[in-house]
């Protein structure tokens, strides 16, 4: 990226920005910079560091180091009200306003127009009614804001933040539940007030959007600044390789090679499952000693897939073969009877159970098939947690701590131990490596290569490519909520599957 | 029902035959509370009974315990034109606009068992209540008769904290006894007008009192705390009713049951019979015109184990209680 | 999150301690038992006889509480069910009477198990349902009046006693055991456990928490049933505007007290009774006290934040870190 003498002073300029959270590095020196009348995309996977970063520039985290300059100006917002005072305002994917209350009123909430102490109503509609034309909004202003569509909503609080004196707008996700042509009139409200000098910070997950509107992209991975330049320097393959990971040249295939004429039993078949509105409908095949990883963007639909496998969210056309026989897998318990097992991507709310014991988080899915009648007794319990700490080295090796005072990857490797103790036929991996340090990261993936070579069959999701493709057999690529190739043998490479991500839909292609 | 048994239990005055002739085809409605006690399922069967007598089209609104039911049931009566209206009120504010309604439309109401602000006193015609310091009293003054100079500790059951009722019965009791100096209370407790809390209560007092040694009566502000404690002094190995002396107030009819068995001794009667004297009012208000004082007081009757206890429970089961 | 390593309960088992010595302090033969008709009689027996049906709540919440819920009808639950066994006791035999009052109590559980795990509707809200109408029930069977009866059968789980304990508490005993071993003694207790600790993650893990919900509503509804039916015994009558009137809440305070956390989790069984006995031993020392009825509720309300403050790891930190300042300023002043 170079910086052209043509380009305005920076409107706000953050240099350094660092934050850590008990030990794990949120952000780490984090530079960004906006220019007015700019509109610049954030981008980045999940836990790359967006939402830390935009809570630290508008004072809702403190940051721990780092400097930001409004206009030339250092200043330190101690929080929202604080930014908003200083001239950053965020509108979030969730709208914060009161739906229950009239445009107007949300418009004016807290600094409403008073005589006497009294609020002027009629004042308060007809300088809504000004400040929405100028959005080309006329719509009845005094009708709650909850009878309005998403889009008009945001717009509404966009113009709230705008007429606060704005200068730098963040917009976190805005265009998440809206419809074409919603984003078409969100987008002509961006380009009205990029052309008023404002800055918009625009973090968003679907590229074309960032082509359609943005003029410089910065993109954030694991805390750190993976890139910033223009948008037309920035061609889409090379965003989605900074976005996902190191240079291709880094990327190399360490696949070993595949043992075949080993005759691999189907495990579970899938033909045309799918479900409306989630996943589009696909075929996948699962065999033992088998690896087939998922690969996509986020959002794209790689947990949505497993979720449909494990019944969390069940198919609702197509057909599931398990070990030859015709099944239908409408809830967790009955893809475990059949001899699943998932670990959820997100650790904390749909995994470990963070009171209870080392013991009884590994003993909780074996107990759950056996039924609460037939309990495993202290012993046993303890066996089970005795062989798991030793064979996957959780640490600290003792079974009755509650597992929430545990690190990330020791909690990751309880989780797996939970299912390994059922011994199951295929198991199911969401992002085995998501949040957790290096060196579990190494031994994570040599258990899943150990778990192969003992004949279980793994369904693995993964933004780690070059994680991804060491292991597995066959890559399944996702985009837009479909599964739209599968990779096998020499064409698991990263480069491939990073060109097949970014392959873009043929009419975006114009932006 | 049998209907001498029925004048006995409820006192009703002797002038209701004579007067209740002349009053066919008299409309009343009256706004009852609810079911909150069985008292006040007795008040509404004893209600209809001296309606029957008297020829009068009687009409009851249950109001659910809710202010606003009665308020509606009012007007309703007022659309339809009534005689006349009696109410009972849940509340004691709030009556104004509705009995102004009631007056303009030259409809008098007449409330029963419980007053309303006095801001309303020239809303209604008369007010039919029992006086609570007056049953306390009448409780009091048995006690200081039946001890006879003995010396005697009493232990007193109240009813629920802050409730007027409760206030005024402990009122009138002290009163009673007030020139007696050889009764005095030593122990007081709320047992919340409950045969439970009134069984728990009495238990802590037997154990407080040297296992009951020490208690000569025992004082309830209700008869259903009574029959609780009386469960409490045969399970200590006390004997109600003759070791210790009880009096209570509101003669239900358990309590008769307890008397005829020798395990009480007193209550006084909140009479059920509220709509009686209220309607001899309405009628003679009506007929000849005579304006009732604006209290009229029931009678507070005693009733002891010499008043044949078991005629009067047959009498007043049946009554809702 | 709060993390809890496993408790020992001292800090319970101590209130109970005290509460009962401060009960000796002011009524000084609180202690003093004898046997009266072949029962033991003094007042720490009637702590124990009186606490016994906010105990059997106590028993039933605790698993409810556990799993994140919270049952608000538990006290109509008792009116309906002691209703139940009042009006059938004179025409039928015990395990009749006592079949149709704990089946009412089970049903009544099944419909708050059901509107929770199935409709999905909040347990505060869905139980308030209960806890309303079911009072109301009760009063429909009563036809709003105290029904007496002079069983003898029925009245000796109220007024009886087994080996010289009152019925009421060797029922409860019996009840708490029976609990014990069916939580602790099969795999219900981790599952309870885990699924109030993380429902996400225990449904996931294989868990059938909707029927895990729908049995410790149904417990629930069972332990109210029979402390609906002592509540009845005891007094001969059922009085359906009255019984259990408010003890939902002292039952959730009872469980509060023992430990476990409103918002799920981890449970003690024996805590919670422990905790319902530590609020009737303030119940039976104020009226023991011959203090004013009107200061009960003041005394209650100090004894019980004292009781729950001691449990707070926070404030026990503030504690320590005033004491280390008293100090200071003691040896401060020493000095000059």
């Amino acid at each position: 990226m170079h910086a052209t003498e043509t380009l305005p002073p920076p409107l706000l300029a953050l240099a350094g920005f660092s934050k850590s959270f008990a030990g794990f590095t949120a952000l780490d020196r984090v530079d960004f910079t906006l220019r007015a009348g700019e509109i610049h995309a954030l981008l980045g996977e999940n836990g790359a560091g967006k939402s830390t970063l935009i809570k630290a520039m508008t004072g809702v985290v403190a940051r721990d180091a780092g400097t930001m300059k409004l206009d030339g100006v250092a200043i330190t917002p101690r929080s929202a009200q604080d930014a908003l005072a200083a001239g950053i305002a965020t509108v979030y994917q969730e709208v914060n306003l009161a739906p229950n209350l009239s445009v107007a009123q949300n418009l004016f909430l807290g600094r409403q127009p008073t005589r006497f102490g009294l609020v002027r109503e009629g004042e308060m509609r007809r300088r809504a009614r000004a400040l929405l034309s100028e959005f080309g909004l006329s719509i009845d202003v005094a009708a709650p804001l909850e009878s309005y569509s998403v889009a008009i909503q945001h717009i509404v609080a966009i113009a709230r933040a705008v007429d606060q004196s704005a200068r730098v707008l963040i917009l976190d996700e805005p265009t998440a539940s809206l419809d074409a042509h919603e984003v078409e009139v969100l987008f002509a409200v961006m380009r009205q007030l990029s052309a008023r000098g404002i800055g918009i910070v625009f973090v968003t997950h679907f590229l074309d959007q960032v082509y359609a509107i943005c003029d410089r992209i910065t993109v954030l991975r694991n805390g750190r600044l993976a890139g910033s330049a223009p948008v037309e320097e920035l061609p889409r393959l090379d965003l989605v390789r900074l976005m996902l990971g190191r240079e291709l040249s880094e990327a190399t295939s360490r696949r070993p090679p595949v043992i075949e004429g080993e005759a691999r039993a189907d495990i579970a078949t899938f033909r045309g499952v799918g479900k409306a509105g989630t996943i589009a409908p696909f075929d996948l095949s699962l065999r033992a000693g088998h690896v087939v990883g998922l690969a996509g963007l986020l959002g794209s639909g790689r947990t949505e897939t497993v979720r449909l496998v494990f019944g969390v969210d069940p198919a609702d056309c197509g057909a599931a073969e398990v070990g030859g026989r015709a099944v239908t897998i409408g809830s967790p318990r009955e893809a475990m009877a059949l001899g699943f097992g998932y670990c959820p991507e997100e650790r904390k709310t749909e995994g470990i159970v963070a009171e209870l014991t080392v013991r009884e988080n590994i003993a909780l899915a074996l107990q759950a098939r056996r039924g609460a009648l037939s309990p495993l007794s202290r012993r046993e319990q303890d066996a089970l947690a005795a062989r798991f700490i030793g064979l996957l080295d959780i640490r600290p090796p003792d079974p009755e701590r509650p597992v929430g005072l545990l690190s990330g990857g020791n909690q990751q490797k309880v989780l797996l131990a939970r299912w390994l103790a059922t011994a199951p036929r295929l198991l199911i991996l969401d992002e085995p490596t998501r949040g957790i340090d290096v060196g579990a990261h190494a031994e994570i993936i040599g258990l899943i290569r150990d778990l192969c070579r003992e004949g279980m069959a793994l369904l693995v999701v993964s933004s780690e490519l070059e994680e991804l493709v060491t292991y597995a057999d066959e890559v399944v690529v996702l985009r837009d909520r479909a599964h739209v190739a599968r990779l096998s043998g020499a064409q698991i490479e990263v480069s491939t599957i990073l060109a097949t991500i970014a392959q873009a839909p043929a009419c975006a292609d114009a932006a | 029902m049998n209907l001498r048994a029925l004048l006995l239990a409820s006192a009703v005055s002797g002038t209701l035959f004579s007067v209740g002739a002349q009053a066919a085809d008299m409309t009343i409605g009256f706004s009852q509370i609810g079911s909150e006690s069985g008292w006040r399922a007795a008040e509404t069967t004893v209600s209809k009974a001296e309606a029957k007598k008297r020829n009068i089209n009687f009409k009851i609104a249950d109001a659910q315990q809710k202010q606003e039911n009665q308020i509606k049931a009012i007007r309703s009566f007022v659309a339809q034109g009534v005689d006349a209206i009696f109410l009972a009120p849940v509340v004691a504010t709030g009556w104004d606009s509705v009995l102004k309604e009631a007056k303009e439309a030259k409809i008098p109401v007449v409330l029963l068992d419980r007053d309303i602000d006095p801001a309303g006193k020239d809303l209604y015609l008369t007010a039919v209540t029992s006086d609570s310091v007056h049953e306390g009293k009448v409780a009091g003054e048995w006690l200081v008769k039946t001890a006879a100079g003995k010396p005697c500790n009493v232990v007193e059951l109240q009813g629920t904290v802050g409730a007027s009722v409760a206030t005024n019965r402990k009122k009138g009791f002290e009163d009673g006894i007030a020139g007696a100096s050889n009764v005095k209370i030593v122990r007081s407790q709320t047992g919340d007008f409950t045969r439970a809390k009134g069984k728990e209560v009495m238990e802590s007092f037997i154990k407080a009192e040297g296992g009951g040694k020490n208690i000569c009566a025992v004082y309830a502000h209700n008869d259903d705390m009574m029959v609780g404690a009386i469960q409490a002094m045969k399970e200590a190995g006390l004997k109600p009713g003759t070791e210790v002396l009880t009096v209570s107030i509101d003669a239900v009819p358990d309590i008769f049951k307890a008397m005829a068995a020798g395990e009480a001794n007193a209550t006084v009667e909140l009479t059920p019979n509220m709509a009686g004297p209220a309607f001899d009012a309405v009628i003679a208000f009506k007929e000849k015109g005579t304006v009732p004082p604006k209290w009229i007081q029931t009678e507070s009757k005693l009733y002891t184990q010499a008043d044949n206890p078991m005629a009067v429970y047959e009498a007043k089961k049946d009554l809702g209680y | 999150m709060a993390l809890r390593l496993p408790r020992i309960g001292t800090s319970q088992i101590v209130a109970l301690g005290l509460i009962l010595v401060a009960n000796w302090i002011v009524s000084p033969q609180f202690f003093d038992i004898r046997l009266q008709d072949g029962r033991l009689f003094g007042s720490l027996i009637d702590v124990f006889n009186r606490g016994a049906p906010v105990a059997l709540l106590s028993i039933g919440m605790v698993l409810v509480i556990a799993m994140r819920g919270i049952d608000l009808s538990v006290g109509a639950v008792m009116a309906i069910c002691g209703a139940i066994a009042a009006s059938l006791a004179d025409s039928h035999s015990l395990p009749v009477v006592l079949a149709a009052a704990l089946g009412a109590g089970l049903l009544c559980g099944l419909w708050n198990g059901l509107l929770v795990a199935v409709l999905g509707i909040q347990p505060i809200v869905a139980t308030l349902i209960l806890m309303v109408a079911g009072r109301g029930i009760a009063q429909l069977i009563t036809e709003g009046r105290i029904v007496t009866f002079t069983s003898p059968d029925l009245a000796f789980l109220g007024g009886g006693s087994v080996l010289g304990l009152p019925t009421p508490v060797v029922l409860t005993l019996g009840m708490m055991a029976l609990t014990l071993l069916l939580v602790r003694g099969t795999a219900l207790g981790l599952m309870i456990e885990a699924t109030g600790g993380n429902p996400r993650a225990s449904a996931l893990a294989g868990i059938g928490t909707r029927l895990i919900t729908v049995a410790v509503y149904m417990w629930s509804g069972l332990c109210a049933a029979l402390a609906g039916i002592v509540a009845s015994a005891d007094i001969l009558g059922a009085d359906a505007n009255n019984a259990g009137l408010w003890l939902e809440l002292d039952a959730i305070l009872a469980v509060v007290i023992g430990g476990t956390s409103l918002f799920g989790g981890r449970f003690s069984i024996l805590l919670a009774v422990v905790g319902a006995f530590i609020i009737q031993a303030m119940n039976t020392g104020i009226l023991l006290s011959g203090f004013p009825p009107e200061t009960n509720l003041v005394v209650k309300a100090v004894v019980v934040l004292a009781v729950l403050l001691a449990q707070s790891p926070r404030l026990g930190g503030h504690l320590a870190g005033l004491g280390v300042l008293f100090k200071r300023s003691k040896s401060g002043g020493r000095r000059s």
